[in-house]
Formats: structure tokens, C-alpha cells, sequence
């Protein structure tokens, strides 16, 4: 029964670790460029949530100082996963913009497809 | 005044020039925007270096925030060294550079290139500089970001895919980091290094913070290219442009290592030095496994950039070795190999990048018999090509000393023996180098090959002479080195 609350009770590290590891499988296991990018991006989004769920106290207020509040959750994880999230969608378009030259190039973004023709050369 | 802002120079100059640069749409005033900026660099780097050899760590408060609240820029002797190193490549490079980008990147990108590399160079001394770990994150993303598109810039099509591969192993790197330091941010409550340090005594042992180190030592060991993680590296060098090539191969992954060494003996010194994890243990198996791995695979490679490429991933293997064996000696050796190898792979890569200025190839067979219509340079590709191996007189040889000395301290004679062995591998991709360039009848295409310009050889022949002054006088980087390793080894302890 301890084992199931304590489960039950840290059911966001559940969620988080669900993400990341889905996430880093489909950039592991997807030959198509896009949805490794996919994959990418739900592996980045998964740490936003690692950083942001411990941040929020329960019972706390948003920490703005007044007289009738002395429980304030942490503002600075939100700070931090603000400038992640910006680095995320640089990287992000930066992959994509990739992606469009590389389907210039070799005309598929199907990795497989890409090495097999790598090699007759 | 000045000298009291350096900290903040050494990034924000990069930063501006790298926004003129975008501004002005002609290569040519790019490249002289980039010249000034990258010249004074190493002057800061170097007034930095004297100031805290004299004085001891300088705290930085950037925008007046006072640390652990606001970000601290953090300089001792372990990172003034290296913004020294990153510094001199990054404006030793920029004479070279001119005549190799108009040869290799269309004109009307010329200016974009400059300005990349330069938010490459100020990512790079980012991370080298602050104190605050989320911080080195958001540098560490301006340095890779910019390095893909760098490399994405080389004018074979498989540069594309691989930028790609490295955008892709570069982020999990990345992210992983973010996943340690946010652990180690919850356990701790700062972001500050040096407070983060202080704050994990007690619960060194948790098996949060045993996470965390688990974490950021795979995400900056795929940063650094340790074997087996290094799979980006060899594709990713050889078909990036020259110059890119030159200034990656001698300086980015230098940052990780120094963020390893930043990590391992600093933040996490007690969590280290505890043991409960045998981290020093699986680094020297991995840097063993590419000393010996990636030499090997660099015997049978055609393309030379790409030889040159595996042959800096078993270089790594002797630095992160040197760190693995956690004695003045060793971690002496690790950090002057990080100076040793980023002078002698910037030589081997501009020689190599002269060559390709002239005969537009980097192929093994290209390259017979060169060596007799570009003596100098192949000659000073030669000289570079001994200090690899580590022969005596060259900056090679100090720093596989320096590592032999710390493996036999521990009694590990047979550790003594594989850095030597692995030498040893090297010999034969180099010596193999070395006959085809001066031994073998002048291929068709090495006929049409002369010397480079000017400004192509003399940035060569600078970096290889310092690879054989310093393997002389080894005051300078040595003792510099070994003064990094005490201050190391006390967070350690």
C-alpha cells in the first residue's frame, strides 16, 4: 500500500520519464527525418515539465510579496524553462531548415534511402 | 576600468561583431569585422590570465547582480587557460580564413559565415567563462547551433546530413546536461556553481545527485566525443568547410572536456571523490577504447579529413584519460594535451585545408606525391603529423610524459604500457600519410598544386612552430597546467 501511494504521489516524475523515454525512442528508432525531430522535441519538452513540476508549492501563491501570502511557489524554474524553450524552437527550426536542404539534395529525408544511396557511389 | 570588465568582453565583443557581421552583406567587410574582433581577443584572454595569476579567482557579477542570486562569471586558473587557448586559435585562424572562404563559400554567404563563427566563438568562451550552470546550457546552444550551421555550410551534400547527425546528438547531449543540472537544482536549490558545490555536502550519496552526475557526464561526454559517443564527429569534420573544420577540431570539443574537468572536480568534487559511482573507472575503459578504437579505424580511412577526424576522438581518448586518473600528474597531462592537441590539429587541418584550396580534393590517392609541389606546407603538415605520435621535441611527447608519469604513480605500469602501445598505432596512419604525400609518384591532380597563399601558410607554419617551441619550453603551458591541476584537485578533496 506504501509502495502504491508512493507511486501515486510522484505521479509527475511518471509522466516526465514517460516523455523522455518515448521521446528519445522515436529519435533512436525513426528513420524519417521529421519525426526524429518529433521525437526531439517531445524528449526537450519532458525536461521542461522536470524543471517546472517541483517549482509549483502546494498551497503556494504566485511570488508576489503581500502581507497575507507566506507560501509563494518558485518563479525561477519558469525563467529557465522560458530560455529553454526559445533554445528549443531555435533548434528546432534549425533542424527543419536542415531537413528542406537535405530533401533538396538527396531527394528523401528517409535516412535508410539516404545511406543506401550514399553507398553506390 | 577596462580591465575590470574583461570578463564580460571576452563574451559580449564575439556577440556585437557577430551582429555587424550579419549587418554588412559583403564578405570581405565581414572578415574585417571578424579580424578585429578575433585579434583582441587574446589580448583580453591574456590580461585575464595575469590578473588571476596574480590575484587569484575573479567573481564577476554580471549586470551588478550580486552571485549566487544573479549570474557569475567565474574565472581561475583552469578556464583562463583555456579562453587563452580558444582565443589564440579562434584569431590565428582569421588571416587563414579569407582566401579558404572565398574559395569555398559562395559569396553571397561569406558574411554569414563570419558572423556564425564568431556566435560560435563567443558561445565557446561562454561556457568556458561563467560560474552558473544554467547558463553554460544557454552557451552551449549558441556554440552547436552555430557550429551545425557551420558545418552545414561545407559544399559536399553529405555536410548536410552531417550537421543533421550532429544537430540530433547534439541536443540529446544537451538535454541530458539540462536533465543533471536540473536534478542537482532541485536538490540544491542554486544554479550557481561554486554554491551548488557547497550546498551538496551531506547528501553526496543520494541517489538524486548520483543521477545527476550519471546524467551531465554522458550528455558532456556526447558533447566531447568520447568514444563510443563520438559517431558525429568524423563525418561532421570531414565535410565541414576547412576553416570550420580547423576551428571546431581545435576548440569546441576542448570546452567539454573543460566542462567535464569543471564538473568532475569542482560542482560534483565530493560526489567524485566518493566513489559510489566508478566514474573514473568507465572513463579510462572509454578513452582507452578510443586511443586504441578510433587509431585503428583512422589507419583505413581514403578521405584524410576524415583520418584526421578519428585521430582527434583517440586524442580525446588520451585527454579524458588524464582526467580519469585524478593525480597531479595525470590530470597535468590531460589539460596540456587539451593546449598540445588543439595546436598540432589546427596545423594538420590548415595543411590539409591549403591542399584543398589548391586541388579542391581531400582523397588519399589526390593526395600522391604533394609533398614535392607544396614542400613547406606539406612539411609542416609532416611536423604536426610527429607531434601525434608524441615524438620527443614535440608538444606531444609532454603531454604522453605527463600521462605516463601520473599512470605510473598509481603502480599501473601496464597503463604506461598501452599509452605507449597506442602511440604506436599511430605511427602507422601517420607514417602512412607521410609516404603518400612525399614518397609516391605525383598523382594528376597534386600536378596542378602549388604553395598557398601567403596567408594560408603562415598561420600553418605559426601553430607548428609553437608545436615544437612548447615541446621545448614547457614552462609556459606546462606549469600552467600543473597550477590548474592543484586547484582542481582541492575541490576534489
Amino acid at each position: 500500500m506504501d509502495l502504491l501511494q508512493a507511486i501515486v504521489a510522484h505521479y509527475n516524475h511518471w509522466i516526465i520519464i514517460f516523455l523522455m523515454v518515448s521521446g528519445l525512442y522515436i529519435v533512436v528508432a525513426r528513420g524519417n527525418m521529421i519525426k526524429k525531430l518529433v521525437g526531439l522535441g517531445l524528449f526537450q519538452t519532458s525536461v521542461y515539465l522536470l524543471y517546472l513540476s517541483p517549482g509549483k508549492i502546494l498551497g503556494g501563491t504566485p511570488p508576489i510579496i503581500s502581507a497575507q501570502f507566506s507560501v509563494y511557489s518558485n518563479p525561477l524554474p519558469h525563467v529557465l524553462i522560458l530560455t529553454a524553450i526559445v533554445v528549443g524552437v531555435a533548434t528546432l527550426a534549425l533542424g527543419l531548415a536542415l531537413v528542406v536542404r537535405i530533401n533538396e539534395a538527396f531527394g528523401t529525408i528517409e535516412e535508410d534511402e539516404i545511406f543506401a544511396g550514399e553507398e553506390d557511389e | 576600468m577596462i580591465s575590470a570588465n574583461l570578463p564580460a568582453l571576452q563574451v559580449v565583443l564575439p556577440l556585437l561583431g557577430a551582429v555587424v557581421c550579419a549587418f554588412l552583406q559583403r564578405g570581405v567587410y565581414a572578415w574585417g569585422v571578424a579580424l578585429i574582433v578575433t585579434a583582441t581577443m587574446p589580448f583580453v584572454a591574456a590580461g585575464l590570465l595575469i590578473q588571476v595569476m596574480d590575484g587569484g579567482p575573479i567573481s564577476y557579477a554580471l549586470g551588478g547582480w550580486a552571485p549566487p542570486v544573479g549570474i557569475e562569471y567565474r574565472v581561475d586558473v583552469v578556464n583562463a587557460f583555456l579562453l587563452l587557448l580558444v582565443s589564440l586559435i579562434g584569431a590565428i585562424i582569421m588571416p587563414y580564413a579569407k582566401a579558404s572562404v572565398e574559395k569555398e563559400i559562395p559569396a553571397d554567404r561569406q558574411a554569414w559565415f563570419y558572423a556564425i563563427y564568431l556566435l560560435c566563438l563567443c558561445g565557446l568562451l561562454g561556457m568556458a567563462i561563467t560560474g552558473d550552470a544554467f547558463n553554460v546550457f544557454v552557451f552551449m546552444e549558441v556554440s552547436s547551433l552555430a557550429a551545425y550551421a557551420l558545418i552545414a555550410m561545407g559544399r559536399d551534400r553529405r555536410a548536410l546530413l552531417a550537421a543533421y547527425q550532429y544537430l540530433i546528438m547534439g541536443t540529446i547531449g544537451a538535454t541530458f546536461y539540462v536533465i543533471g543540472v536540473g536534478l542537482l537544482y532541485s536538490m540544491t536549490g542554486t544554479l550557481n556553481m561554486a554554491d551548488m558545490a557547497s550546498r551538496l555536502g551531506g547528501i553526496e550519496s543520494s541517489r538524486a545527485v548520483l543521477a545527476a552526475m550519471a546524467f551531465l557526464t554522458v550528455g558532456i561526454s556526447l558533447k566531447l566525443a568520447l568514444f563510443p559517443l563520438h559517431v558525429w564527429l568524423p563525418n561532421a569534420y570531414a565535410y565541414a568547410p576547412s576553416i570550420a573544420t580547423v576551428f571546431l577540431a581545435a576548440t569546441a570539443t576542448k570546452v567539454a572536456v573543460y566542462l567535464l574537468l569543471r564538473y568532475f572536480f569542482t560542482v560534483l568534487g565530493t560526489v567524485f571523490a566518493q566513489q559510489s559511482l566508478p566514474i573514473a573507472e568507465i572513463v579510462m575503459l572509454l578513452s582507452l577504447a578510443a586511443m586504441f578504437g578510433a587509431s585503428i579505424v583512422a589507419v583505413f580511412q581514403e578521405n584524410v579529413k576524415r583520418m584526421l577526424a578519428y585521430s582527434s576522438v583517440a586524442q580525446i581518448g588520451y585527454i579524458t584519460l588524464g582526467i580519469a586518473l585524478v593525480n597531479q600528474s595525470g590530470l597535468t597531462g590531460g589539460i596540456v594535451h587539451l593546449f598540445n592537441h588543439a595546436l598540432m590539429k589546427g596545423a594538420l587541418f590548415m595543411a590539409i585545408g591549403a591542399v584543398f584550396y589548391q586541388i579542391g580534393s581531400v582523397r588519399l590517392a589526390d593526395l600522391a606525391g604533394i609533398g614535392k609541389r607544396m614542400p613547406i606546407t606539406m612539411g609542416a603538415f609532416a611536423l604536426a603529423g610527429l607531434s601525434i605520435i608524441g615524438v620527443p621535441g614535440t608538444v606531444g611527447f609532454i603531454s604522453k610524459w605527463y600521462l605516463v608519469l601520473g599512470a605510473l604513480e598509481h603502480g599501473w605500469w601496464w597503463l604506461a604500457f598501452l599509452i605507449v602501445a597506442s602511440s604506436l598505432i599511430s605511427v602507422v596512419y601517420i607514417g602512412r600519410l607521410v609516404e603518400v604525400i612525399w614518397f609516391k609518384p605525383v598523382s594528376a591532380a597534386a600536378k596542378r598544386a602549388k604553395e598557398p597563399p601567403l596567408s594560408m601558410l603562415l598561420p600553418t607554419l605559426l601553430l607548428v612552430a609553437a608545436t615544437l617551441y612548447f615541446g621545448f619550453d614547457t614552462s609556459a603551458t606546462a606549469g600552467i597546467a600543473a597550477m590548474a591541476a592543484d586547484w582542481l584537485l582541492v575541490g576534489a578533496r
